[in-house]
């Protein structure tokens, strides 16, 4: 088997399509990489789908905990603690559990227990939370000056929101916002250990990685390339968030723009 | 009674790992910043490295490979005359005095050395997040006091014990606090590591063997024993963010910041 057919046989193997049975010997690189390469889909399945819709309620919970009135705030504040306060690992168990018991009462009809709906809600709900937080820092870091002189034009309400005080906020929050995207991606891999059941074996990067250093018993191989992929993924997700950092900040002098930095901290 | 054993396993784990995750960091964040190129290669490497990658990933690498380079050493030093390779296709043979822990040894050894190399995993991959936040904080310490400790006569050792360390903590602690928290979220990957914590057995008593010989009394209680681990973890990191906070305007106290002010 040359490597060319290996990748056509493997390739989306992730997906359901090509070879079903995952290769039982040989275990060259060309396998390896092939195999893990096809996870991968799954990680940004998860990681760009959550973060798309995470980014909206991110928002949404943002402003209800900047709200004066205490019925907006106080279940923001429960939100963001409940989802940040929390591991990861243990919401996948819970959440599968529950949906679990979600399937069962209704005999089947609401059906999201499997790890492409029931991981992604996990996902969703969890970036949303700790952008959330992100995003309210920013908010109130948003400088006063700015919001009086959209006062003194004459702007209120929505238009204020949209125009002067979102841009600005999104500005503040976006270096630290780069980092929760990256984390989010890193989280992703836990998916197919927690609760969630992987479906005809088709799982996600780090699970075809564990396939192999289980079955050649040697793990300096499989996981160097899962590094070597999440570190390329990483590099992308800083490309794709930089370029957007340039376009929030094409109006700051160049001196006082603010850098992406990676941090390690928020993982989670 | 496992459950219980399992939950002291969990304060132990981080009892033992927050100091020797700090005492790498230290050494990775003092490598980083070494005058000798070498030692700062391995420094500036062993913090990019750890951080580009998922963390889960590096549990599950490094359980294997610290096991296996243990029992290599082991290997060349007790059988030197071994005349196979160690490495035969997709097996990993090494003579039977270089195994670790001996087959003879009783089950606690197995549990322990178990324990042990999850401690080790753990210390290296936060010892990595560690020495970040000691390689910021020892930047932060302003530029000012490190020229005065050299003006005063002071060698680089010297300067660096008594005037750097000493002061980096309190601009260090807002990220070893933030670190702290992400220590407590990620006890539950012991799970991954075959140890026997609170998720294996929430996942065991919960559970119901078979559907038609059970020998539980209940159904699938699982979800109730995840509620109350999700409690569980929210209780401690809220009662470690109020210490935290405590311990932080206790440092704070006399220094010329916005938070000493106050």
């Amino acid at each position: 088997m040359t490597c060319w057919d290996t990748i056509q046989a493997y390739g989306l193997r992730s997906i359901g399509i090509g070879e079903r049975l995952l290769p039982r010997e040989g275990f060259d690189l060309c396998q390896q990489f092939t195999l893990i390469g096809s996870g991968l889909i799954w990680n940004v399945y998860f990681g760009v789908l959550a973060l798309i819709i995470g980014f909206v309620l991110a928002n949404v919970v943002a402003m209800a905990k900047a709200s004066n009135s205490a019925w907006l705030r106080k279940p923001a504040e429960w939100f963001i603690l409940l989802f940040r306060g929390s591991p990861l690992f243990i919401q996948f168990f819970l959440a599968y559990f529950l949906l679990l018991r979600v399937k069962q009462s209704t005999g089947g009809v609401i059906d999201l227990t499997a790890a492409t709906q029931g991981a992604l809600i996990v996902l969703f709900l969890n970036t949303a939370a700790y952008s959330a937080e992100i995003f309210y820092g920013a908010f109130r870091s948003v400088p006063k000056g700015e919001v009086e002189a959209a006062d003194a034009y004459g702007m209120t309400g929505w238009i204020k929101f949209k125009r002067v005080v979102w841009p600005t906020m999104m500005r503040l929050a976006w270096p630290a916002y780069t980092n929760e995207a990256i984390f989010l991606f890193h989280a992703t891999t836990l998916v197919f250990f927690s609760g969630f059941p992987t479906w005809r074996q088709q799982g996600d990067a780090l699970y075809y990685a564990q396939y192999f250093a289980d079955k050649t018993f040697n793990p300096f191989v499989p996981y160097p390339i899962l590094a070597f992929y999440f570190i390329i993924l990483t590099l992308i997700i800083i490309q794709i968030f930089g370029a957007v950092n340039r376009r929030l900040n094409r109006h700051v002098p160049t001196e006082r723009r603010q850098k992406l930095r990676i941090r390690p901290q928020i993982i989670r | 009674m496992g459950l219980y054993w399992s939950f002291l396993t969990v304060f132990v784990l981080l009892a033992i790992t927050a100091p020797t995750a700090l005492l790498f960091g230290f050494g990775g964040a003092t490598a980083a910043r070494s005058t000798v190129a070498p030692l700062r290669w391995f420094g500036k490497t062993y913090i990019a490295v750890v951080r580009g990658v998922p963390d889960i990933a590096f549990f599950l690498f490094f359980v294997i490979a610290l096991d296996q380079a243990f029992e290599w050493v082991r290997h060349q030093a007790l059988c030197p005359d071994w005349p196979d390779a160690i490495r035969q296709g997709n097996d990993f043979v090494v003579c039977d005095a270089a195994k670790l822990p001996l087959s003879t040894a009783p089950q606690w050894i197995h549990e322990i050395y178990g324990f042990f190399v999850a401690v080790l995993t753990f210390a290296i991959v936060f010892g990595a997040f560690a020495a970040n936040v000691l390689f910021g904080a020892m930047n932060a310490v302003p530029k000012a006091q490190m020229e005065t400790a050299v003006a005063y006569g002071m060698t680089r050792r010297q300067s660096f014990w008594r005037v750097m360390v000493p002061q980096m903590w309190v601009y260090a602690l807002p990220g070893l606090s933030n670190l702290w928290m992400v220590l407590i979220k990620a006890t539950p990957l012991l799970f991954l590591l075959g140890i026997e914590d609170i998720v294996y057995w929430a996942r065991e008593l919960g559970g119901t063997k078979t559907a038609k010989f059970t020998s539980y009394p209940h159904g699938d209680w699982r979800l109730w024993y995840f509620l109350f681990l999700l409690v569980f973890y929210l209780c401690f990191t809220k009662v470690s963010e109020i210490v935290l906070e405590r311990i932080m305007k206790r440092l704070t106290r006399g220094q010329a910041t916005l938070g000493g002010a106050q």
